[in-house]
């Protein structure tokens, strides 16, 4: 739940949970224990097709959502159920206590629902005297602790065994011992007795099929069943986004959910209802049984041409199960009532802005939710439209205007850039990295070194750089990023002298600047827009064959960010396509294209490990390329764990949440150094900023390189 | 026959997986007889197990002040075939019932039932679970023994879809997917079965 007020009173919790240990062991332990069960669960199918299938089911079910309600409501009441639309969550709220109120009930049992924790059903059930008891383990456990979930699919995954027994010995008023399997049994016990007391029960729905009228319950402990089966009452809360034409998407979404959520092929129980049964503590033997649609935005959604992908959603937590965000800080910092990347989003439209406003902005951008979404949402890009919007509607702070303001100007960005270099002598101690940081910056950020300026940013070497070729055999223009530019110049530098010597004409367009992905990432769609518009005019795309870039940040902005930026402009559209066509990152371009050979480096074994950047292996897809090269060049590739997981830059990220970012890279580094290799090479020069200012920090001997110049050495 | 082989051993690997006992019958009277065994085997206080030698508060213990004896439920049985269970059962002084399963919500030993269809890839069993006495003794026993007509799997779930239409269409109806037996990991992810529904699900393929 989200309680700060801002953005201090937020990154203080952080820091809390940052501190909890517990917290800490248990969801690394989780993160490295699901890729791998999540992998094992989905061997030999067809994933891609899978989550493509899914997401274009659910988008028609979503675009279909009243005529599917009509359908349903016209089976569901044949079978005689009483269906209800909720336009708000108080409404829900209010018709659930109502159906409560006309059958006399007293006490309700529940088994887990998302959609009932979104609307606060428990509070508002009980604030009308019923006796409210959750029947799920994990949402019993929070329930008698009062807190909000940490996890879609697994409640209580904060808590440890300890903090369960204690809990459990106040509940029972007997002392419980420390161990899980007996807890269970004790929960086991104690909520039988309340659904043999219960008069209502509540379900969820995972969803409501509209041919039949029915609603089917995904469940592990079975409770779900005793609640649908044991009280004379039921009433299911559904989302209007759960409603599914045929018995065919339901199991196809079954096929997903499970494996996606836990690495489970199925969940122990799927339970399918169609109508009120047989129940026999009723007056006349049959259940009362009622089917409550909670609106509360969806119909909207569904026509946001934007947003209605978010009603793909299957809730089954993958994206917080491998966000790194999450992994450090856990469910309650990272979500208010849903959880992960999906939790970012929703809470703008369920909970409101105030909840979301801190939330938003703690998303690194590394993509690892898109890239295990059931079905398919872009969350990072949505999450950052929720962050614009906040702003758009609160205002922009300061710092993201400025910033905004400056990148739209390249003349003035550069020019910033090299008055910096002038005067940045007293703090850079004549060495490579500011060495005395001003105040405002030494305590959150001294986890790592920062980079000087160079002293001769790439645009000003580039003419005496430029490989003279006659008959070239390809025409690349470089896209250098400011970091290339201005910090590291010497990494272009190594692109150029491979290129030259594969006879590739070389050229670098003087009006390009800054990606735009900093702005994009902190809500400044204006100035995002506008940068992209100046650096596809800089290049004039056919011009050249590729558009080669090294940084890996900048290749997928300018790839799959461009486009969708950009798109809706006729002056525009041409260019803009042509332009991502060419895009390129380094290592794809020399291993692929150039397909250099390993006679052309001089072989010395030396050690080497790889960081794959987010925006690589995510965000271009390019696992390989880079691997090979290491081999090529003459160097011994010892892989490193978890190589894929992000180092904790995330550009701006690092800066507005220096703690998490310094945690991040505490791992990369203890992984990295694992290896025993002296050499870490990486392809995005945002990584090497962040992984040579940890190790330089830390005083390791560990170099840090981009593949470019390790490459670039070893020619002979 | 040749079709169905490779499908159950399909099966009984998925549903081990998910730690359900295979055994194999070549007849209801041996699934029959099979059933009053692991029901005379079972620890005599085995319904101990669900929670009753633990502190509990006091209404919770009241619960396990119900059970005397030891209970085989078999609803939904056809007449027959439970006369021969009940017969089996009051040999070894097991009660075998099939109605009242809410005067027994504290838990009895067995249910004894037979599953409509089976799912090969996730060992899946599928059950018509209208009857409330079939839903409510699949789930307030410990030990659920299911009999699966080795005919009645099919590969994937996607091949019962007509077959489930069929269900679903008839209102009411209630349909279960049973796969292993109960289970929860909500405490720091340590699998622990037997959370609501039965501690151990067994299933005997019956060679049809």
């Amino acid at each position: 739940m989200q309680t700060a007020k801002d953005l201090k009173e937020y990154r203080a919790e952080l820091r809390e949970a940052l501190d909890n240990e517990f917290l800490r062991q248990a969801m690394d332990k989780f993160a490295v224990a699901y890729r791998g069960s999540r992998a094992k669960a989905f061997a030999g199918m067809d994933l891609k097709g899978l989550i493509a299938d899914v997401a274009q089911a659910k988008d028609g079910a979503a675009q279909r959502m009243d005529e599917l309600l009509s359908e349903f409501t016209a089976k569901a009441e044949a079978a005689g159920v009483k269906v209800h639309v909720a336009r708000t969550a108080l409404e829900a709220n209010e018709i659930i206590a109502a159906i409560a109120k006309e059958n006399g009930v007293k006490k309700i049992v529940k088994s887990k629902s998302m959609t009932a924790e979104e609307i606060h059903l428990n509070d508002h059930l009980e604030g009308q005297g019923y006796e409210v008891t959750e029947t799920d383990l994990g949402e019993w456990i929070i329930q008698l602790r009062h807190e909000g979930p940490t996890h879609m699919v697994m409640p209580a995954i904060h808590l440890s065994r300890n903090q369960v027994a204690d809990l459990f010995s106040e509940v029972t008023g007997t002392k419980q011992e420390v161990d899980i399997q007996k807890l269970v049994k004790v929960a086991r016990r104690e909520l039988r007795r309340k659904f043999v007391e219960a008069d209502m029960g509540i379900s969820g729905g995972n969803f409501a099929i509209a041919e039949t009228g029915t609603i089917a319950l995904c469940t592990n402990e079975g409770n779900a069943r005793l609640v649908t089966t044991l009280p004379r009452v039921h009433v299911a809360l559904v989302g209007l986004d759960k409603l599914t034409p045929s018995i065919n998407d339901a199991l196809r979404v079954i096929k997903a959910l499970p494996r996606n959520a836990t690495g489970q092929a199925i969940t122990s129980y799927v339970s399918w209802i169609t109508g009120p049964g047989e129940c026999q503590s009723s007056p006349d033997g049959k259940k009362e049984m009622h089917v409550v649609f909670l609106d509360n935005g969806r119909r909207a959604l569904a026509k946001d041409p934007m947003f209605s992908q978010v009603l793909r959603c299957i809730r089954c937590g993958a994206c917080a199960n491998v966000c790194p965000v999450y992994r450090l800080v856990g469910g309650h910092q990272l979500g208010h009532i849903y959880i992960g990347a999906i939790g970012l989003i929703l809470t703008y439209f369920y909970h409101g802005r105030e909840k979301a406003k801190n939330l938003v902005q703690n998303c690194i951008n590394c993509g690892a939710c898109k890239a295990v979404c059931a079905g398919g949402i872009d969350l990072p890009k949505l999450i950052k439209e929720v962050h614009a919007r906040i702003q758009d509607e609160e205002g922009h702070p300061l710092q993201s205007q400025l910033l905004g303001k400056v990148l739209k100007s390249r003349k003035l960005f550069h020019a910033l850039l090299r008055s910096a270099k002038a005067v940045q002598k007293p703090i850079t101690g004549g060495t490579p990295y500011l060495r005395h940081l001003p105040m405002i910056f030494a305590k959150d950020q001294n986890f790592r070194a920062l980079p000087a300026i160079a002293e001769t940013p790439f645009r000003d070497r580039f003419e005496a750089l430029k490989p003279r070729v006659s008959s070239p055999k390809l025409r690349v223009a470089l896209f250098s990023g400011c970091v290339q530019d201005f910090v590291y110049p010497e990494q272009a530098e190594a692109a150029v002298k491979i290129l030259g010597k594969h006879n590739v004409d070389v050229s670098f367009p003087m009006d390009q600047s800054c990606c735009g992905l900093p702005v994009q990432m902190m809500g400044e769609r204006e100035a995002s827009r506008s940068v992209a518009e100046q650096n596809v005019r800089a290049f004039d795309p056919a011009s050249c064959d590729y558009i080669l870039t090294l940084c890996a940040s900048c290749a997928s902005h300018l790839k799959h960010g461009y486009p969708d930026i950009l798109a809706g402009d006729p002056k525009l559209d041409v260019k803009v396509r042509q332009f991502a066509d060419r895009v390129i990152d380094f290592s794809s371009f020399v291993h692929d294209v150039l397909k250099v050979q390993p006679e052309e480096f001089r072989k010395d074994g030396k050690k080497v490990t790889y960081h794959s950047p987010c925006h690589l292996c995510r965000g271009l897809h390019v696992t390989e390329a880079p691997r090979a090269l290491m081999g090529i060049g003459g160097l011994e590739y010892i892989p490193a764990e978890e190589e894929d997981v992000c180092c904790g830059f995330g550009g701006t990220y690092s800066m507005k949440f220096p703690e998490l970012s310094a945690e991040l890279l505490k791992k990369k580094l203890a992984n990295v150094e694992k290896t025993g290799a002296e050499l870490l090479l990486t392809d995005c020069p945002g990584c090497i900023m962040q992984l040579r200012g940890g190790l330089e920090a830390k005083g390791s001997t560990v170099k840090v390189a981009h593949v470019a110049e390790a490459l670039a050495e070893r020619l002979k | 026959m040749s079709e169905s082989q490779p499908l159950s051993r399909l099966f009984e690997e998925k549903a081990k997986a998910v730690s359900a006992v295979v055994s194999k019958v070549t007849s209801l009277e041996q699934a029959l007889a099979h059933a009053v065994d692991l029901c005379d085997k079972k620890d005599a206080c085995q319904i101990l197990v669900s929670g009753c030698e633990l502190p509990l508060s006091a209404t919770g213990e009241a619960l396990c002040e119900t059970k005397q004896q030891k209970i085989l439920a078999a609803p939904g049985l056809e007449p027959k075939l439970f006369a021969k269970l009940k017969e089996l059962a009051a040999e070894r002084g097991i009660l075998c019932i099939d109605t009242g399963m809410r005067q027994r919500l504290g838990g009895v030993d067995i249910a004894f039932t037979v599953a409509d269809f089976g799912i090969a890839e996730t060992g899946t069993l599928v059950f018509d679970s209208n009857s409330e006495e079939q839903r409510l003794a699949t789930m307030i026993a410990e030990f659920h023994l299911a009999v699966l007509p080795v005919s009645k799997i099919r590969e994937k779930s996607f091949d019962l879809e007509e077959e489930l239409l069929a269900l679903l269409q008839k209102s009411p109806s209630y349909t279960a997917f049973v796969t292993g037996a109960s289970r929860t990991a909500d405490i720091e992810r340590v699998l622990a079965l037997g959370v609501h529904g039965p501690l151990e699900l067994h299933i005997l393929l019956l060679e049809d």
